[in-house]
């Protein structure tokens, strides 16, 4: 039925010429001016009306009574939070978009040729649906400074300890009554020299004798070892007290794993490690030179990096908004990816060209819209950052990893109460952004002329 | 890990048959070449996985201390659970659900999200129909308008609105987050709308206008059907953003109508000794964006890419 009034319709309404659209509706405006009316009003009162408002406001003092001009903006650069807003920012947007652009790159380029392309694909994106609060937690919880609570510092501790020698007594120093005194640097150096006959005995205090690392065994004096040099490392300290001081008594745990070195004029000479019951023995060459325990004995252990420290709290900011938002970078380029011809790559492999040689001139040029579409879509997101920052930067290193949008909110609701700095801040942000709306409605009318 | 023999025999192993690997070679590459490829084809899966490996942890970290006690938190890594599964309990759910703050706050995010996406889907869609299919007059200068309002960013609007809604009497109530949000979705859903609604064949509402069909007719039975697609993209894209929105809320809802996320930001200040309440809290917000991302993973991709600019 309907094609048969279209057909009948036809002749006796003439259609238009192909090319302007003419409305279907009619020209009744009071029908469009309906159908807009509730959008317009919103708009109206919730985007455009605060432009204005904002504009206005900044122009005030904090309470809104005095006019200050363009002073408020002027505190952007003179008032050291804001400042210090402004510099993460711009780091923000100098390194964040490239990095997720790189990263989304590199992974839509490799997952190419992978069969489980589309698992890789779902892995990465994920972080995409959740939101910046949960993705702040998921990485507060990985930046935990404890090597036993964040898998960060886990990691790196991890790694450290498999090629890095840990020291096994990090608080123990020799007793008052030893011969060794601190050398510097963490070392303790004897006063007096060895000679091969006497063993010599360097007692250690500090630790608990029930906390010993790996419980050894009761130490054991050395026995004098034809020329070469022996001695004894021991904790000089027993539970309930008791026991000479400076002399091994039974009881008294071994130290083994302590490192002995024989100095002679400033030189290492000879090393030892002490064995299971405390004794080391030195090579001849010891013989007339200083004991020293080198400060490896005693170091702390490595602990890991402080993520949420002042100096690292941006980048692993930064890093936690890569893990969200490599995805979308991906996504879209595996797509212009796809629209690449593949001829085009085919002729430079043809030609002697080895991938590295392909991807760099001929893969990336091709993309080399998208890539941009990419690089400002992330820029325009990156200056506007504020969940991610304002959960993970924990209480100390909150000013250190400040950005304009946190600081709009603490200057203006955040105790600060300074409206007019932070519709200051909101006009920035807003100028920052101009010359993507300036695109996009040139873009707009470009397609309308077509 | 021997990574070193992996890449030799990754088409073996990958499930690549070697043959296909001999044969649709390149005649011209060398041996060497050939090997060198594979290799470098092994290298890359092992980097994938690695990456792979890398995006899921800090999830898996989350999850693993969602599912343990705060004596197990406090004494041990999360990893601990692969080692000790009996450590696996539900009790941090339990007691975080057993507390009316939170509970409250989860139905107070339902209460925010879907009007807030209802809303911009319906008021979008009118608005987009009548730039799409409507002449009046200045409607291209009103759709320039529109579109250059896409990249405003919601900061400029926290302290005017702040100001407004507290005269209007609105201020820390639902209806203020809701506007809110409202407005600044608006923008990109007429944008998202309009262009797909005007690539609606003009014949299809010719014939239903000729069958008597006036605009509310037109717009319910023909628009929104053949919409449906664009609809569901923006829909999706409306609700997550919504539903994952802390800041609006931070500063527009008050004890009584904040959403989860701005319940849960209160826990961070203490942020150590508060994982058990974190863990399954974050967790319990992220269920929802999750379920909808597996769901519908087309029209989620398509709608944050388009609507990424925001």
């Amino acid at each position: 039925m309907s094609s048969q009034v279209a057909t009948a319709g036809g002749p006796a309404n003439p259609v238009p010429p192909v090319g302007k659209r003419k409305s279907v509706i009619g020209t009744r405006w009071w029908v469009a001016g309906l159908f807009l009316l509730p959008a317009i009003v919103l708009l109206g009162a919730l985007v455009v009306y605060p432009i204005g408002y904002s504009i206005w406001r900044s122009l005030f003092d904090a309470d809104g009574s005095g006019f200050v001009g363009l002073g408020n903006y002027g505190d952007l650069f003179s008032d050291d939070a804001t400042f210090t807003a402004v510099k993460n920012t711009a780091i923000w947007v100098a390194v964040a978009p490239a990095l997720v652009t790189g990263l989304g790159l590199i992974f839509a380029v490799l997952t190419e040729r992978v069969r489980w392309s589309t698992a890789f694909k779902l892995v990465i994106f994920m972080p995409m649906a959740i939101s910046m609060l949960a993705a702040g937690i998921i990485f507060r919880l990985v930046y935990e400074a404890d090597p036993d609570q964040g898998v960060a510092n886990a990691v790196l501790v991890g790694v450290h300890d498999t090629f890095a020698e840990s020291s096994v007594y990090p608080k123990a120093r020799p007793s008052g009554e030893s011969d060794l005194k601190a050398s510097g640097g963490g070392a303790f150096t004897s006063t007096a020299t060895v000679g091969a006959g006497s063993p010599a005995l360097i007692p250690l205090v500090g630790i608990a004798p029930n906390k010993v690392p790996g419980d050894p065994g009761d130490a054991k004096a050395a026995e004098a070892s034809g020329d070469g040099v022996s001695g004894t490392v021991w904790l000089d300290f027993k539970l309930g007290g008791g026991g000479e001081k400076g002399a091994i008594d039974a009881g008294e745990k071994a130290l083994p794993g302590i490192k002995v070195e024989a100095v002679k004029d400033g030189k290492v000479v000879a090393s030892a490690k002490a064995g299971d019951d405390g004794t080391f023995t030195l090579p001849a060459s010891a013989e007339g030179a200083q004991l020293r325990l080198p400060s490896s004995n005693f170091a702390e252990p490595y602990n890991g990096v402080d993520w949420l420290g002042p100096s690292l709290v941006t980048p692993a900011i930064i890093g936690s908004y890569a893990w969200m938002w490599a995805g979308f970078a991906m996504v879209l380029i595996a797509a212009g990816l796809a629209g690449v011809d593949r001829n085009l790559l085919e002729a430079a492999r043809v030609d002697g060209a080895n991938e590295w040689q392909v991807f760099r001139r001929v893969t990336v040029p091709l993309l080399a819209p998208v890539l941009v579409v990419v690089l400002i879509t992330l820029m325009i997101n990156v200056m506007k950052i504020f969940d991610l920052v304002f959960i993970i930067a924990p209480q100390p290193s909150k000013d250190e990893a400040n950005v304009l949008a946190l600081q709009l909110v603490n200057a203006s609701f955040g105790g600060g109460n300074n409206q007019g700095l932070g519709s200051a801040i909101g006009i920035v942000l807003l100028l920052l952004v101009m010359p993507v709306m300036i695109v996009n409605i040139r873009r707009l009318r470009k397609e309308r002329r077509r | 890990m021997t990574t070193s023999a992996v890449p030799v025999k990754g088409p073996g192993e990958s499930g690549e048959p070697p043959v296909a690997a001999n044969s649709s070679g390149p005649p011209q590459r060398s041996l060497g070449s050939r090997i060198a490829s594979v290799a470098g084809g092994g290298a890359m899966r092992v980097f994938l996985i690695l990456v792979a490996l890398l995006w899921v942890t800090p999830t898996i970290g989350l999850l693993a201390s969602s599912f343990r006690d705060p004596t197990d938190i406090a004494a041990s890594g999360w990893w601990d659970v692969f080692s000790k599964p009996s450590q696996l309990t539900t009790e941090s759910y339990s007691t975080l659900l057993g507390k009316e703050e939170i509970t409250d706050s989860l139905l107070n995010t339902v209460y925010i999200t879907v009007p807030a996406t209802v809303l911009v889907v319906v008021i979008g869609a009118m608005a987009g129909y009548a730039f799409a299919w409507m002449d009046f007059k200045g409607r291209d200068w009103w759709f320039v308008a529109v579109v250059a309002l896409l990249v405003v960013p919601i900061q400029i609007a926290l302290i005017p609105l702040a100001d407004l809604f507290g005269d209007l009497g609105i201020f820390g109530s639902v209806i203020g987050v809701v506007l809110f949000h409202v407005g600044f979705g608006l923008p990109f859903a007429i944008f998202l709308l309009r262009n797909f609604f005007a690539e609606i064949p003009r014949e299809l509402l010719e014939a239903a206008r000729l069958d008597g069909a006036g605009e509310v007719r037109l717009f319910a039975t023909v628009i929104m059907p053949l919409g449906a697609p664009a609809i569901a993209s923006l829909g999706i894209f409306q609700f997550l953003w919504v539903w994952n929105d802390m800041l609006v809320a931070l500063i527009f809802s008050d004890s009584g109508s904040r959403p989860l996320t701005v319940a849960l930001t209160e826990q961070t200040r203490q942020f150590s000794g508060n994982i058990e309440t974190l863990a399954p809290g974050a967790f319990i917000s992220m269920v929802i964006p999750l379920a909808v991302f597996f769901a519908f993973q087309r029209q989620f991709v398509s709608g944050v890419m388009a609507g990424a600019v925001k």
